[in-house]
């Protein structure tokens, strides 16, 4: 957005607290199959996180955070991870999502558990990806960056 | 069970959603629109659907009321008043 006069009170608080926003939003992305939460919701605090930065300091440097080019290539990336991990189980001999056939682990319940969390950072990329796209166009300001 | 919590939330629910109607600044409707998802978020935990009151409150709290902002400041208003 456009660079507002400096105010130290907002430039201060967010660059304390966007930290431990993206901390907390990689715990819940990782945590998505123990408790509530999962890749949306992990993903879209990833992006609050990174449009806060935008918001208060400036695109110019929330460009060096996360740049307006990433956007498409990680959300292809997440969605690419999500229906790799479907589509190798299919290739595997099961079928799509049964994380049973992934060969990834030995014992049945670490593969389910591993499936799940890959399914979920896929997820959490593509939203995170997105989300913040979605702002830089609504904005439009940089062609260039 | 919590019904006084649910009551309470519901009150909120519905005041804050006549006031983002009746406000006339956008930006005031778009700061009421996230307490009434706030409020939804709270009710949702209340009735136990822990996932869907997280959702919200991540969603509605947090990534729509910058979108809207950043449309408001992208738009404009026709009539001056």
């Amino acid at each position: 957005m456009k660079s507002n006069e400096d105010n130290p009170i907002t430039t201060l608080i967010s660059s304390i607290v966007a930290p431990f926003i993206l901390l907390f939003g990689m715990y819940i992305i990782v945590h998505g199959h123990y408790s509530p939460g999962g890749g949306f919701q992990g993903g879209t605090m990833l992006a609050a996180s990174v449009i806060l930065i935008r918001l208060v300091l400036g695109s110019e440097v929330g460009q060096l955070q996360f740049n307006s080019t990433w956007g498409t290539p990680l959300g292809s990336l997440g969605v690419l991870i999500y229906f790799g991990t479907g589509l190798a189980a299919v290739f595997f001999g099961g079928t799509f999502l049964n994380y049973h056939f992934l060969p990834i682990a030995q014992e049945a319940s670490m593969k389910r558990s591993l499936g799940i969390l890959f399914v979920e950072i896929g997820v959490g990329l593509a939203v995170m990806a997105i989300l913040i796209a979605v702002y830089d166009d609504l904005l439009g300001e940089e062609p260039d960056a | 069970m919590h019904w006084e919590i649910e009551i309470t939330l519901f009150i909120v629910l519905i005041l804050v959603a006549l006031i983002s109607l009746a406000v006339r600044n956008l930006l005031t409707a778009v700061v009421t629109l996230t307490v009434f998802s706030f409020a939804a978020a709270l009710l949702y935990v209340v009735m136990g659907a822990i996932d869907v009151g997280f959702t919200e409150a991540v969603v509605g709290g947090g990534i729509t009321g910058v979108l809207m902002v950043v449309l408001i400041f992208k738009t404009s208003r026709r009539s001056s008043d």
